[in-house]
Order: structure tokens, then C-alpha cells, then sequence
């Protein structure tokens, strides 16, 4: 064995800056070799958005189509983007029980006892989760293609909704991140896991708010969820909600306010919870 | 690093005191003074305070009230200074599952702020000298429990730490691993890492550590080197076995004479013993007075209390659950 030695610890600004960074890439490629290693994960994810592409684009399509007065086919072009939200969504599941499982398997206290910067502890995980994110999409934008759905949009556009859709899922990473610090195991974790379906079904995803109930369609319009997706279908140039709210006309900002709001809060929450797992 | 460091304790611990909310009193007044480059062992039963000192000493957990300074540290003001110079080691091997071995000690040493070649370089040499370049490339999830806990251990040292923590490091290990751990702990000692291990085991403590601290509710009951503690009792005693076909009266009696004691005489187990004080003087007293009255023994043997007999003697007796045995399947010991 070696002689005792003593790790260097960043002592200005840009240094700690660039500690931080370094420790969050660290942490984040621990997740992606983890996906590499095990990717019956990543086919989890992608598991329910192509599911839900056969469900609803075949099975329901035909007749949510008839009720909207449009086409089946209008109908899978107005429902892909939906389902790139709902994937982003989606993603918070997989986020809290791997914190959860680190939590409760010690990682995350060995990780507190290293020389490393706390907020790289869960920010490895958040760019860890929008670097799977973007794989996501890539597939089932490619697998909407097969099925009829067509990104109208120039570059711009096309990089602009790819850029809500990860802005969408780091909200529901560091919620993920913070809810994943507050139960009690990976077990539990998944036990709340449908909770995050009406969130994603109560919104203008699959079925548009103005087929729902008057009482149904407020919450709907407001959802974050909605947001994103009118803003998305929006640059994609694909087929829109008829119905017009206000949420619907200021979809875009709100599609940005909404998820950065959303990361913020969480984001302090879970670093306010990490200090506070030492009491 | 400054000669202060060099001559202060490497750990100290004064009136430590923790209280979970609505768990009770973890720790209520702990005091410990470890030197640098010895081993020492915090022995006590389950729920006694181990895991929460280490826990405390190791940044992870915060106290109420006292005052802790690892590797010249302050252990409160100063938490990221004691992380740049401790390794921990836990009772579950806190390690990716998913990762390989050689994967996860990578990650670890990237953030132990090593550069890219050195963290590649540190990982082969400690694969190597754990025994582990076998399954370098398996997932830990595939190895056996010793197998886990080497690379656990591996992790916590691949910086050579000043201070080393290891909690409860031998439990559910096989003898083979467990020795493994043991000859790791004595080199790394040797090289001037200073070990503060857990443990319920009294061979371990006795084997492994120069000094003990015996806990028991949240502080230290006795402090002292595993002879020291034996010796606390007071007493060894010596015991002869007689023979059959000896008179077993009668070589009692010749004993207590030379031995100027009164015998504590067992017929069943034909045994004779004597409280003694002191150690090997009493032996060369008893062989001329052995050879004197020409008696054969079958055995002749001096005993020091054991551990046990020591903590259950200053805990008064065995009013809670005692210490385990090597090899006793027990419970995790909790945060």
C-alpha cells in the first residue's frame, strides 16, 4: 500500500466551476454505462411511447379521428408530439428509483464522503437523463415516421421543439431526483409510478381537450404537459387542438416558463435535501 | 502537511452527542482519541453508537453537541477538508452494481479529482492487489459477497487515505476473505494510514486493533489495548487438570500450598484452578512444586478473562444484547 496522501480541493471561482462540471460528467457517464450495460432500461422507457403509438395511432385512431372531424392519419400526426411529451414525462420513473436505489444502497453516501462537488452528486444524473432523452426521441421520431407522422418544420424549428421536449424532462428529472431523495426505497418509488398518469393523460397528449368534459378540459389546458406539446405540434407544423384557450395561445413561453420554473424549485429542493440528509 | 497535524490525535471525538428525532439517544457524550498509523477497534453490541460516530466522524451525519477533528480537521467547519483526506468503507458494499469492478473504481477515482491516466493506472494496481483482475470486467452484480467487499475496500483506498473508516468491514465474510481484510488493514497501518474500525467481533478487535474502545448506549465504557482490558478483571487464573488415578485432594492441596491461594477444585473435569495475579511468574512457581511432589497433570494452562467477560463485566452483565461471535448471522446496525 501506499503512503496517506491528500486530495486537492478547487479553491477559486472558475476552478470550482469546472470541479463541478468535471464530477456531474463523471456521475453522468456512471448512467450511461449502466444504460449500455443493461438496455432492456432504455427499451422500458421507449416501451410505453411505442405501446401507446400502436394503441392510440391504431386502435383508438380511427375514431378520435372521426370525433375531430379529421382523418386517422391527421389524427397520428396530431398525436407524436403528445407522445414525445409524454416520454419526457414518462422518464421521471426510471429518475426516482435509481436515486431512491442510491440512496437506500449507500452510493449516495459514498459519493458524500468523496472530495467531489455535492450538486454533481444529482446533476450527473439530470444530464445523464437528457442525454437518454434525446436517444428517445431520435427513436420515436423515427419510428413516427414509419407510422405517418412528418416534422414539417425547418432546422430551427425542428431544434427549438427538441429543445422544449429536454427542458420538459429536466423538470421531471429533478422532480424525479427530489422525490426519489424523499421516499423511502426503490420499492415505493414504483408503487407512486401511475401517479404521473393522469398528469400526462390530463393534458392535450392523446386526446384533445376539447373532446373533455368542461371540468376536465381546465386542469388540462393548464397543464405544463399541454404547454409543451401545443408548442411542439406547433414548430413540427403539425395538426392542432381546435379548442383555444389562453394557456393555448401562449403555449411557446409557456412551454419554456413552465419547465424552468418547474427545475428551479426542484432543483433547490433536492440540493436543500441532500444537505439535509446529515441531520 | 503542517507538524500540528503530525502530532495532534488523527481522530479525536470530544462529548459527542446525537439524537435521531423521535429515535432516541444514538451517542450521549462518546470521547475518542485515536493516534495516527494505529488501528482502533470501536467494539460494541448492535445499537450501542458505532455506525453513528463513524458515520458523524465521516461527514455523513451531523452531531448536537462536542467536538470531532478528523486528520486535523474540524470535522463541522471544515467537512470538504476531512472528505479530501478519509476513506469509508461500509457494512453493505456501497459500489454500482451494474458496473463492473473496473468501472466503478474508474468513477470513484475520476471523483477522487484523479486525471483520466492516473485513475486507469490506480485501477489495475488495485484489481491486482485485491485479487479481483479476474473479474475486473463482470459485473459487480455477479460477485460473490466477498468478492464485493474487497472491491469495496478497494474503493476506499484508492487514494491512500490519511484516515480510514470501516464499518463492521468482516461482516458475513468467509474466514478466507476475512483474513484477506485483515492482512489489507495491517498493511495499510503499516504504511501510516491511520484504521478506525467497527466491529462486534471480538477475535476481530483483538486481532486487528492496538487500541479498543468498548461502546455501549453512546459512549465509551472502557478504553484501552486488548490486554489492558483483559487485565481490567483483574484476573487470570491458572488451571491443572489432574489425571485419573491421581489423588485429586491431595494435589489440590500440594498446589494451594506453593501457590499460597485457595483452589477452586471441579471433580467432574478433575480440574484444579487458582485465581492469580500476574502472569507468567506464577507458571515457573508452579513447575518446581509440580516436580516436588512428582504429581502428573494432563494439562496445565493460565487463563485470561476474554473480551466478553470484560464487557459484560462493565456494562453490568448481560442486561441487553451482547456482543456477537465470529460467524453470527445479526442485523445491520441501521443509519
Amino acid at each position: 500500500m501506499s503512503t496517506p496522501t491528500v486530495a486537492s480541493l478547487p479553491t477559486t471561482g472558475p476552478a470550482r466551476l469546472a470541479w463541478a462540471l468535471a464530477d456531474t460528467w463523471v456521475v453522468a457517464r456512471r448512467h450511461l454505462l449502466r444504460l449500455v450495460r443493461r438496455p432492456d432500461e432504455l427499451l422500458g422507457t421507449l416501451l410505453i411511447p411505442v405501446m401507446a403509438v400502436a394503441m392510440f395511432g391504431f386502435v383508438f385512431g380511427d375514431a378520435f379521428g372521426t370525433a375531430m372531424s379529421v382523418p386517422g392519419d391527421e389524427y397520428r400526426e396530431f398525436l407524436l408530439p403528445g407522445l414525445f411529451a409524454l416520454t419526457m414525462a414518462f422518464g421521471i420513473g426510471s429518475t426516482t428509483v435509481a436515486t431512491a436505489a442510491d440512496a437506500r444502497g449507500g452510493v449516495l453516501d459514498r459519493m458524500r464522503t468523496l472530495p467531489m462537488s455535492p450538486t454533481a452528486v444529482l446533476a450527473g444524473r439530470a444530464l445523464a437523463d437528457l442525454l437518454t432523452a434525446v436517444v428517445e426521441l431520435v427513436v420515436l421520431m423515427a419510428l413516427g415516421l414509419l407510422f405517418g407522422w412528418q416534422g414539417h418544420a425547418g432546422a430551427g424549428a425542428f431544434l427549438a421543439a427538441l429543445g422544449l421536449l429536454l427542458l420538459l424532462r429536466a423538470a421531471f428529472s429533478w422532480i424525479g431526483i427530489l422525490l426519489g431523495l424523499l421516499v423511502s426505497g426503490p420499492e415505493s418509488a414504483m408503487k407512486y409510478f401511475s401517479l404521473v398518469f393522469p398528469l400526462a393523460m390530463v393534458a392535450d397528449t392523446v386526446v384533445p381537450t376539447s373532446l373533455m368534459p368542461g371540468w376536465l378540459a381546465v386542469p388540462a389546458e393548464w397543464n405544463p404537459l399541454s404547454a409543451t406539446v401545443i408548442a411542439t405540434r406547433e414548430l413540427f407544423g403539425n395538426p392542432a387542438d381546435p379548442a383555444a384557450s389562453w394557456p393555448a395561445e401562449h403555449a411557446v413561453a409557456l412551454a419554456v416558463a413552465w419547465p424552468l420554473a418547474v427545475t428551479a424549485v426542484a432543483t433547490a429542493l433536492a440540493l436543500g435535501r441532500l444537505r439535509r440528509l446529515s441531520r | 502537511m503542517t507538524t500540528a497535524a503530525d502530532h495532534e490525535p488523527a481522530v479525536l471525538a470530544e462529548g459527542l452527542r446525537k439524537t435521531y428525532p423521535g429515535r432516541g439517544t444514538a451517542l450521549d457524550g462518546l470521547d475518542l482519541a485515536v493516534a495516527p498509523g494505529t488501528v482502533h477497534g470501536l467494539l460494541g453490541p448492535n445499537g450501542a453508537g458505532k455506525t453513528t460516530a463513524v458515520r458523524i466522524l465521516a461527514t455523513l451525519l451531523r452531531f448536537d453537541a462536542g467536538h470531532a477533528r478528523v486528520a486535523g480537521r474540524d470535522v463541522s467547519a471544515d467537512p470538504a477538508g476531512v472528505r479530501a483526506r478519509i476513506g469509508v468503507a461500509g457494512q453493505y458494499a456501497a459500489v454500482d452494481e451494474v458496473l463492473s469492478g473496473r468501472q466503478n473504481l474508474e468513477m470513484f477515482a475520476r471523483l477522487h479529482r484523479m486525471r483520466a491516466r492516473a485513475a486507469r493506472r490506480r485501477t489495475t494496481d488495485l484489481l491486482e492487489r485485491f485479487d479481483l483482475d479476474a473479474a475486473a470486467d463482470r459485473p459487480v452484480r455477479q460477485y460473490s459477497g466477498g468478492m464485493r467487499r474487497r472491491l469495496d475496500l478497494a474503493v476506499s483506498l484508492i487514494r491512500s487515505p490519511l484516515v480510514l473508516f470501516l464499518d463492521e468491514p468482516t461482516t458475513g465474510l468467509d474466514p478466507r476473505s476475512r483474513s484477506e481484510v485483515w492482512s489489507a488493514v495491517r498493511e495499510l497501518a503499516a504504511a501510516g494510514t491511520t484504521v478506525v474500525l467497527t466491529t462486534q467481533y471480538l477475535e476481530e478487535a483483538d486481532r486487528l486493533a492496538t487500541r479498543i474502545s468498548l461502546i455501549d448506549r453512546g459512549r465509551v465504557v472502557a478504553e484501552g489495548s486488548p490486554t489492558d482490558l483483559k487485565s481490567r478483571l483483574g484476573g487470570s487464573r491458572v488451571e491443572v487438570v489432574v489425571p485419573v488415578g491421581h489423588d485429586l485432594r491431595a494435589a489440590s492441596g500440594t498446589l494451594s500450598a506453593a501457590l499460597g491461594t485457595p483452589p477452586d477444585v471441579d471433580p467432574a473435569a478433575r480440574k484444579v484452578s487458582f485465581p492469580v495475579h500476574g502472569g507468567g511468574e506464577v507458571l515457573a512457581r508452579l513447575a518446581p512444586a509440580l516436580d516436588r511432589t512428582g504429581l502428573q497433570v494432563a494439562d496445565v494452562a493460565l487463563l485470561r478473562p476474554d473480551l466478553d467477560e470484560v464487557f459484560l463485566h462493565l456494562t453490568g452483565g448481560p442486561g441487553h444484547q451482547g456482543l456477537a461471535h465470529q460467524g453470527t448471522p445479526h442485523e445491520g446496525t441501521g443509519p
